[in-house]
């Protein structure tokens, strides 16, 4: 075994040491991306893609009819009016889809918001595309305005055949202050 | 042997409860019993069968933990010194060893069959007839019935039972905590779907004898379902500790027939119109306070005191905001304070009950500003 | 390292600046003590509040913070200095060691700790109140929705993990380096064994713990959102980590009791441990699982059905090697010629306890079914079977076992007969019918509850009264020990005792085996 000092006891402390502080890191450079990866594989929470989703699909599978639920939640101290324009949609897999969600700031002044999205099953996570969504930015609304934000999406054409559901759940939180306090930082 | 008739009583003293609650369990239907001292079985199938998988386990726990103390006993009584014994010196054999390793082992795998196949099961979703989005707040439930339609129905259910009787003042009801003010309503016989989230901390929602136990997550959408085989009413509690008043945030599910549902649910949605209909009235002074007065007990109450005289929250009684412009007061009743437990009930509660309910804060408790809020000034405040 | 034959300093600069073992071992026990009374002070207050429905002593709010510092300071502060403590007396005398291998960062390492503590318990006393989110802190309650007190929370997890690597790294470097000649690992006696396995559990997953905590602090301080949702994270990643260190936690906490216990048990059965290489393996086997096992904490927060099933089978697997130890146990006893001690009668009342608390730890692993016991009072029972049963009762045990060679006095047998009776019963009562209200549905961590909970509540708020007092005696007769206890010169103080613990004069003289003895 290797051996860091001619010391027996300081070789032990030292590669001691080391094992502490490498488990320390462990938690920051291996645990915590290594969830994100996991939960973007598995869909572990409903997780979903953060990005733009870009591939083209083989084309549009109109054998299958895949009801899309839009559920919409205002996060603790979130004052928008916020919900989808259409509660559920019937779509094909592979085709491409447009709704929008209606959000309204009712205070007297600016803020910014972040939509979280969850999906249910989360075993369909993997399998619902988002080429465009409002949950890709921080949405930010002068105060007393309303506005349309746009969700495009595609229903992949392997989704599980016994899937025949899909609950899109957004969770509107306040990070105004979170924003603010960056700027206030740099 | 004083140690040996303890261990006995203890060691009868499990599996005679435990056999009187099964015996008993068959006689009663719904509703948790009082000193019932085994799981329920419930109203699903799901629940019987983990219901048998625990009494499965129990058993084989109780059947090798009888082994394993009747050869201790058996030693403590028979290999003690003062009986004369000489110790043996044996301290290995690699075949029992083996034994006791590879028979655990074999026993564990009878376990994970039955236990892998109930859990495929309640991991089934399809085919829910019905899906009912569950949001867990600081402390109460809201359900909102996505129906099919697009007509959905949205509620708050918040605990019933008053500050009087937590508080010993007057005595505890039958349903004591275990009471809401508006119950979920869900059919018989048909597989309902839970959607469950939260709005601010981690949340359990957990009905004991429908088998559902699902944490709510702010942010994150779980799912749980249920199908209820008896008509009843069932009641289960919030099972993550989510602050102050996790223990005062129960859950009753009310299963009805399908078509009392369905009359119910024409009911909601009558209701949701009336309410449409509501905000353009004008009410008095006396229907304002009464309406008000409910509102402050189911809402506000907890945080602010019987009397205004506030707790976690503020007073009311004489502050400034109650006492001040009515714009201020409707403004923090709608939106809430960010960054307090003062929540933003403006998405919580119809613009007739906010009216109501300040109203009733600007005149109860002493204030006596004389003032009345319709709610067509909730309306427009929430327009500005 | 000359071989100067010296007492110790006088006055209190002996215990500030104290390098001996036994020294700081005696620190630990007592510190470990105070906090076990101020933990049980919160039960106590935990179980009168529960004693009937409705609010009677506390408001929920300061309920919370109650069962909150009784879980941290049990598990932090009471139980595991108390087998540190355990570990800086026995170890050195057992592998024949003048002292620790790092005697200076020992003193350290337990110096840290009451200042540790000291901000913990003075929260209780700061704008907004103690932590309130339960020992194990979930967020968002213990982020975005903390009492500010959380950062002075964080502060003293963080000193107290280092006390705990530390110290952890001292045992390590001194079971591996300072052993007598011919002590070979497999010669160990098994509390040093179990004790190596937790010392090095210890040094991996306490950082762990830092970890989380960190991240905590800076969500809550410097903007990041490692736990909430709103900038990307997510609480559940919260619960990974922390039951990831969490699992191995557990076992921190009961396999020095292990240890105990198998030292114990054959003094009194006057026959060797039964498979001794079986318990090593089984103790390394558990140490080794309990990584691979923490999500099944979680099984209820939606995981994929695969991960329930892995955590599921991993979890069930522990069984067996626990089983071992069991079986193990009882089979030293079988044909021995056993007398019933105080130390014996708390190694029976452990084997007992453990094993029932293992048996609801085998129902819980059952994920289907966990779904009904999951953060119900089943969970509470079992863990206080494990817990209590496993930690307190060897501690116990332990000290009774060992006091007249720290001391050279006798304590009193039938006032520890009488301390272990009343214990055994005291602690039946109040955990036992927390099986059955769990099983009939009461949540945990709940001030309040539905009426049909009430009788079962007010007898295990009985029991703990009658187990609260019963420590009171165990003091007391530790304390009379002391001063006035039968004094005792006998090397082996039992005459089944094996060790080389027991070649040593009574009371253990301040510097043992400055020579080192040869093991054969």
């Amino acid at each position: 075994m290797l051996r860091v000092s001619s010391n027996p006891v300081l070789d032990t402390v030292v590669k001691l040491v080391a094992t502490a502080v490498a488990m320390f890191a462990f938690v920051f450079v291996v645990m915590v991306p290594l969830y994100d990866v996991l939960c973007d594989a598995l869909g572990i929470n409903g997780k979903t893609s953060g990005q733009a989703y870009t591939a083209v699909q083989a084309g549009v599978d109109e054998s299958r009819s895949i009801t899309i639920q839009f559920v919409a939640t205002n996060n603790e101290g979130m004052p928008w009016e916020f919900g989808p324009s259409v509660t559920r949609m019937v779509v094909h897999p592979g085709a491409s889809n447009d709704t929008v969600f209606h959000a309204r700031n009712p205070l007297p002044r600016p803020m910014v918001a972040q939509a979280i999205p969850s999906v249910s099953p989360s075993r369909a996570a993997a399998y619902f595309h988002k080429t465009e969504c409002f949950c890709f930015n921080q949405q930010p609304l002068d105060a007393e305005t309303a506005t349309e934000m746009p969700l495009q999406f595609i229903v992949d054409r392997d989704l599980p055949a016994d899937i025949k559901t899909i609950t899109l759940s957004y969770t509107m939180f306040d990070v105004t202050d979170m924003v603010s306090g960056s700027i206030a930082a740099r | 042997m004083l140690l040996k008739a303890n261990r006995l009583f203890k060691l009868a003293l499990g599996p005679v409860l435990m056999l009187l609650s099964l015996a008993s369990a068959g006689a009663l239907a719904a509703g948790s019993k009082v000193n019932q001292v085994n799981m329920s079985p419930g109203a699903t199938e799901v629940g019987q069968r983990i219901y048998d998988l625990h009494m499965l386990i129990f058993w084989i726990c109780v059947i090798i933990g009888a082994l394993v103390f009747a050869v201790m006993f058996y030693s403590i009584y028979y290999h003690r010194k003062s009986r004369g014994v000489t110790p043996a010196t044996f301290h290995e054999s690699t075949k029992v060893e083996i034994a006791w390793t590879v028979v655990p082992f074999l026993i564990l795998i009878g376990m994970a069959v039955p236990a892998t196949s109930t859990l495929l099961e309640i991991y089934d979703f399809d085919d829910a007839e019905m899906d009912i989005l569950v949001t867990g707040y600081q402390w109460k439930w809201k359900y909102e019935y996505l129906n099919e339609d697009g007509e959905n129905v949205a509620f708050f259910s918040n605990l019933r039972t008053p500050q009087s009787e937590i508080y010993n003042t007057e005595s505890k009801g039958e349903h004591y905590l275990l009471e809401v003010d508006e119950p979920v309503v869900i059919p018989v016989d048909t597989k309902v779907r839970f959607l469950v989230t939260a709005n601010d901390v981690i949340h359990s929602w957990w009905v004991p004898e429908l088998a559902v136990k699902k944490d709510a997550i702010p942010g994150f959408i779980n799912e749980t379902w249920t199908k209820v085989t008896t008509e009843g009413i069932y009641r289960g509690q919030c099972a993550e500790l989510c602050g102050k008043d996790h223990g005062f945030m129960p859950v009753v599910v009310n299963v009805v027939s399908k078509d009392e549902y369905a009359d119910w649910m024409e009911g909601k949605k009558a209701e949701a119109a009336e309410v449409r209909e509501l905000m353009a009235q004008t009410f008095t002074m006396d229907e304002l306070m009464s309406r008000g007065k409910a509102v402050y007990e189911r809402n506000c109450l907890a945080c602010h005191g019987a009397n205004g005289e506030g707790g976690v929250g503020t007073a009311i009684a004489g502050s400034a905001i109650a006492t001040g412009e009515v714009s201020g007061h409707l403004e923090i009743g709608i939106n809430g304070v960010p960054g307090s437990a003062m929540q933003a009930f403006g998405g919580q509660i119809n613009d007739v009950d906010m009216a109501a309910v300040i109203t009733y804060q600007r005149n109860a408790f002493g204030n006596n500003m004389g003032d009345m809020i319709q709610p067509i000034d909730v309306y427009n405040h929430k327009r500005g | 390292m000359g071989a100067h034959h010296h007492g110790p300093a006088k006055g209190l600069s002996r215990w500030l600046f104290t390098t001996n073992h036994k020294d700081i071992g005696t620190m630990y026990l007592w510190f470990s003590f105070a906090m076990f009374i101020l933990g049980g002070s919160f039960a106590m207050i935990i179980r009168a509040e529960l004693f009937q429905p409705g609010m009677q002593l506390v408001d929920p709010a300061f309920f919370n913070q109650m069962t909150t510092l009784h879980g941290l300071v049990m598990v932090f502060g009471a139980i595991m200095p108390s087998f540190v403590g355990l570990a800086n007396w026995m170890i050195p005398m057992m592998i024949g060691a003048p002292d620790m291998a790092l005697p200076r960062m020992n003193n350290w390492s337990f110096w840290i700790l009451p200042p540790a503590f000291l901000i913990l318990a003075s929260t209780l006393f700061m704008e907004g109140g103690a932590p309130a989110f339960g020992w194990t802190f979930y967020a968002p309650l213990s982020t975005t929705y903390a009492p500010p007190s959380v950062t002075y929370f964080i502060f003293s997890i963080h000193v107290l993990g280092l006390s705990s690597i530390m110290g952890s790294i001292n045992i390590i470097a001194t079971v591996m380096n300072m052993r007598a000649p011919g002590m070979t690992y497999m010669k160990m006696p098994l509390f040093v064994w179990t004790w190596l396995i937790t010392a090095f559990l210890l040094v991996a997953v306490m950082p762990v713990l830092a970890g989380a905590v960190t991240m905590m602090l800076m969500d809550i301080h410097f903007g990041t959102s490692f736990f909430s949702a709103a900038g990307g994270g997510d609480p559940v990643l919260f619960q990974h980590i922390f039951w990831f260190f969490g699992h191995p936690e557990v076992y921190i906490i009961i396999l020095p009791a292990f240890g105990v216990v198998s030292q114990i048990i054959p003094t009194f059965a006057r026959k060797p441990l039964f498979g001794y290489d079986s318990m090593v393996y089984a103790t390394a086997s558990i140490a080794f699982l309990s990584f691979v096992v923490w999500a099944h904490h979680m099984y209820t927060v939606g995981m994929p059905v695969a991960g329930e099933l892995f955590f599921m089978y991993a979890t069930m697997l522990i069984a067996v090697p626990t089983g071992v130890k069991v079986f193990n146990w009882v089979t030293t006893m079988w044909r021995g010629a056993m007398t019933f001690e105080t130390p014996m009668l708390f190694c029976m009342g452990f084997l007992v306890l453990f094993t029932i608390g293992g048996f609801t730890g085998l129902m819980l692993s059952i994920a289907p079914a966990d779904f009904q016991y999951h953060d119900s009072y089943f969970v509470v029972a079992h863990f206080h079977y494990v817990m209590v049963a496993g930690a307190v009762f060897s501690m116990s045990a332990a000290v009774y076992y060992w006091l007249p060679k720290w001391t050279g006095r006798m304590y009193n047998e039938t006032m520890g007969k009488t301390h272990f009776w009343i214990s055994f019963i005291g602690f039946n009562i109040t955990f036992f019918p927390q099986h059955f209200v769990g099983l009939a549905g009461m949540p945990r961590r709940i001030p309040d509850y539905a009426l049909q909970f009430a009788d079962f509540n007010m007898l295990s708020s009985i029991g703990a009264f009658i187990y609260g007092a019963s420590q009171i005696l165990f003091l007391y007769n530790v304390i009379a020990t002391i001063v006035a206890g039968k004094p005792t010169s006998e090397e082996k103080t039992w005459d089944g005792a094996e060790g080389l613990e027991w070649t040593v004069a009574t009371p253990a003289p301040y510097h043992t085996f400055e020579t080192p003895p040869q093991v054969k």
